[in-house]
């Protein structure tokens, strides 16, 4: 199988500050990946190099054996990867159906196209399939500022998906979420995502959801990779253990809390 | 030689006048995020009243060394006045506004405020030339000069190093840094920020009001006085970094340097030097010369 | 929910029509002035208007709308060029070239740093005009009485009501266009662009050139409202055409307006005009304070301007139905 995304011998630093050390990662199509690790472990960092916001100190990044360091970040959307955000990142002032609409405006029009009307039957009828998929049909005219964190969360996702890329990457998807809704959440997400077929690599913290969800994890500790395995392996390997789940005592017990409450309902 | 003593001078002299103007602006913006176009109402309130003092003052026949003692009175009465108006009456509702809405408004306020000095003093110029003659003039590299305008230099240095001592030495100093710093950290520590502001904002009207105020025996006081001046100490506070005290000293005088030049040198230029050097720098360091550059994070 | 059927195009054609008309027909001269110069005016607004959706305020058209009466006036004065077919689409041209040059500087900036940059570039013209013996210094120069495809009148009153029905002609088409823009995608990059530029960057958009598309638009804008003025006015001076309190009274219009509509900036533009005629004539030293206050009194309770007045009466009305 060949590589969809590949990091080669990545670096970053910030002044005195190493983000990323050595890293080498190299993703086939269809996987679900994990990416788990403390605070400042370097996990965003990675993210925000694959998708242009960072350029890598040294090192390259390929898509589909394409390079693409240091590319601004609209023309890695362009190319067929997509982000969403810890915070999610969404037009605040407008409804959710014109949060889609936009996103697909823009997606659907390079160039001149973009001088066509935005309010175009074709486009509104995929932002409604859209808001279905996501099950966010009752907030559709609802003001972003207004919408419940979950459904904010949704609608960020949502639009990162509107352009139908090949690699999504997410950005603490359930951080923010309460524990009770966490898995109503990530079922929606990873129900549409199966749907079309992208791959997947995902930063969280809390490890039943990594657990669930994805087909391979990767640990990150100060910036280096410390592990990089399928789930079952590594969530118990020792390293892990010590500097990934043993150095996040919060996301550890609410994990403890949330299981218990969790399985008593099962 | 001589030519470049003239412009040395010149330019110390013009930048001690920029820095006066432009310091207060920059304290403000700096502790309140606040650009304030009345700045430039203050500057010319301070140059009416101490216009009209000296006058009096002089009238009275209480002797013309006297009249500096009217410049301080004019540039603290003015500015703890109309600072206090301003700060309760408009700024306050404002700071939860974006920043260019309070610029609009402060634009406003400086509209209203130059019609209001009309009505107070007439439309008929002011002179005060009582301070400039008591302190006669001297000969430096063979050009007569005026020593009053000298003193603008020493009037500089002292704000100047009153601000630093200020700033760095003393409980106030350090709580205006603190807020300076994290606004709203400082809210969470429990430093009073209404207060904070409003001394703030008196302090800076006072500054801008002493730059009127001294600089009204060197000119005539008249209509529209307050307009020219708002543009360049924007053009200084900006060059240095906006809310840099230090900034505000290299800007005025880049931006006093830079224009003595043009004025001897190439005249053809003096007036747009000051905004091309503006430009210039922004275009290179948008934060300007002194303020950190910020960086964007998601 | 569908939404509801758009009006603005019929609404600016029959009120255009009718403006037009009533002009021609029965509105005074010294109205007709007023409205000439309101409505010159509202074109550079509705180019800021665009820029102040995308959150944007610029201190500095007075460069653009300065650059459109000069180049209107200099044709006249150098090669007497008086056709307004030629002179008002160069004055247009001549101020979104040079919003092409400065656009790739001033598009890396926000909030005031935009304003102060926009401000500074303007100044830098102003100096040099003032400073141009050739470009008729502060005194400015006169330019040349207006041609149409060689048809010219001696009638001022001809001229001026020539002038105003092409005002309004330019007014509804630049209106309409500005519109269909808005509504378009590049247009929704706006507002998108004023709530979160990070967002538009990583749906595949340059927020860089979105800005800088807008930028250029509001200065043809701006040139083509002073290449009316100066028509209008027949004297072209830096006073008038570029110092910063001309751009000073676009930026007040422009609020006074509001963001809603595109025919905002012609009704703000009138008000305006009309509020400090009057004012000027009744309360000579009190007219800056009127100005003063009444853009302290939309900041504080009309944010959207004069045009959410209108809409919520209009609403009003709805309701009593």
């Amino acid at each position: 199988m060949t590589a969809i995304l590949e990091a080669r011998e990545i670096n970053k630093t910030f002044g005195a500050v190493t983000a990323a050390k050595d890293i080498n990662i190299s993703v086939v199509e269809h996987e679900i990946v994990g990416i788990i690790g403390a605070n400042g472990a370097g996990k965003t960092t990675f993210v925000n190099m694959v998708t242009g916001w960072l350029r890598p100190s040294t090192g390259q990044i390929l898509f589909e054996g394409r390079d693409i360091t240091g590319m601004a970040p609209r023309r890695i959307t362009r190319l067929g990867i997509c982000r969403s955000f810890q915070v999610a990142q969404v037009f605040m002032t407008m409804t959710v159906f014109d949060n889609l609409m936009i996103a697909l405006g823009i997606a659907e029009s390079r160039g001149l196209l973009a001088l066509l009307p935005l309010r175009r039957g074709d486009l509104e009828a995929r932002a409604d399939a859209i808001l279905q998929r996501y099950q966010i049909v009752e907030y559709r005219d609802q003001v972003s500022s207004t919408l419940p964190q979950g459904v904010r969360k949704l609608l960020d996702i949502a639009m990162a998906m509107v352009a139908r890329p090949r690699i999504l990457l997410l950005d603490e998807p359930t951080s923010g979420i309460s524990v009770e809704e966490k898995f109503g959440l990530m079922d929606i997400v990873m129900g549409a995502l199966k749907d079309e077929g992208v791959t997947v690599l995902f930063v969280e913290h809390d490890m039943e959801i990594v657990e669930r969800y994805v087909s391979r994890v990767i640990a990150f500790y100060q910036g280096e990779i410390i592990c990089d395995a399928a789930p079952a392996e590594a969530l118990v390997d020792p390293k892990v253990k010590e500097f990934v789940i043993g150095g996040e005592p919060q996301g550890w017990s609410t994990h403890d809390t949330a299981g218990a409450g969790e399985r008593a309902d099962a | 030689m001589e030519t470049a003593i003239t412009i040395l001078i010149d330019g110390l002299v013009f930048s001690s006048y920029l820095f006066l103007v432009s310091v207060g602006l920059t304290i403000i913006f700096g502790v309140m995020k606040i650009l304030n176009v009345a700045h430039g109402s203050l500057y010319a309130w301070g140059a009416y009243t101490s216009a009209y003092l000296i006058g009096l003052w002089s009238d009275a026949g209480l002797g013309d060394g006297g009249t500096f003692l009217m410049i301080a009175v004019a540039a603290i009465v003015v500015g703890v006045i109309l600072g206090l108006i301003l700060e309760r009456g408009l700024i306050q509702f404002m700071y939860a506004r974006d920043e260019v809405i309070t610029v609009l408004a402060t634009f406003a306020t400086f509209l209203i405020l130059e019609d209001v000095i009309l009505l107070v003093f007439g439309v008929n110029p002011y002179f005060a030339y009582q301070p400039m003659a008591y302190l006669d003039s001297v000969e430096i590299g063979g050009i007569q000069r005026d020593v009053y305008s000298l003193t603008l230099i020493a009037v500089a240095v002292v704000v100047g190093v009153s601000l630093w001592l200020g700033l760095t030495k003393t409980k106030w100093g350090k709580l205006l840094t603190a807020v300076i710093y994290d606004r709203e950290l400082s809210i969470a520590m429990g430093i009073n920020v209404t207060r904070v502001f409003i001394v703030t904002f008196v302090l800076g009207a006072v500054l801008g009001a002493l730059g009127g105020a001294y600089v009204a025996p060197t000119v005539s006081v008249a209509p529209g006085f307050g307009v020219e001046v708002i543009v360049l100490s924007f053009a200084v506070v900006v060059i240095g970094g906006m809310g840099s005290i230090p900034g505000a000293i290299i800007g005025a005088l880049t931006v006093g340097i830079a224009r003595a030049i043009a004025v001897h040198q190439l005249p053809e230029v003096e007036l747009f030097v000051v905004y091309g050097v503006m430009a210039l720098v922004l275009v290179f360091r948008p934060e300007g010369l002194f303020a950190p550059a910020k960086a964007r994070k998601i | 929910m569908e939404p509801s059927r758009d009006w603005t195009i019929p609404g600016l054609t029959i009120g255009f029509a009718i403006v037009a008309v009533s002009g021609a027909v029965f509105l005074p001269d010294w109205l007709l002035n007023q409205m000439v110069i309101s409505f010159s005016r509202a074109l550079a607004v509705v180019g800021l208007m665009v820029l102040w959706r995308t959150g944007l305020v610029s201190f500095g058209h007075a460069l653009y709308f300065g650059l459109g009466a000069y180049t209107v006036a200099l044709l006249g004065k150098e090669f007497g060029v008086s056709d307004v077919l030629i002179t008002l689409p160069a004055a247009a041209l001549a101020s979104a070239a040079v919003g092409v040059g400065l656009g790739f500087i001033i598009r890396k900036y926000r909030e005031i740093f935009f304003a102060m940059l926009s401000l500074a570039f303007s100044m830098v013209l102003y100096g040099i005009v003032v400073k141009t013996e050739a470009l008729g210094s502060t005194d400015g120069f006169s330019v040349l009485s207006p041609t149409l495809l060689g048809m010219s009148s001696d009638d001022a009153g001809v001229t001026l009501v020539s002038l105003f029905l092409g005002l309004c002609l330019v007014g509804w088409a630049v209106a309409v266009l500005v519109h269909r823009y808005l509504k378009s995608v590049l247009g929704s990059l706006t507002t998108a662009i004023r709530d979160n530029e990070i967002r538009v960057e990583y749906l595949g958009y340059s927020v860089a050139e979105a800005i800088h598309g807008k930028y250029v638009m509001s200065a043809a804008l701006a040139g083509l409202g002073g290449g009316f003025l100066a028509i209008s006015l027949g004297q072209v001076d830096p006073d008038s055409m570029i110092n910063w309190t001309v751009s000073g009274e676009l930026v007040f219009v422009t609020i006074l307006s509001g963001p809603g509509s595109v025919a905002a900036p012609f009704i703000g533009s009138l008000i305006f005009e009309l509020i400090r005629t009057y004012a000027f004539e009744w309360l000579p030293y009190a007219w800056q304070l009127i100005v003063g206050a009444t853009l302290l009194i939309i900041i504080f309770f009309l944010p959207d301007g004069v045009w959410s007045l209108i809409t919520r009466l209009a609403a009003g009305r709805g309701d009593k139905r």
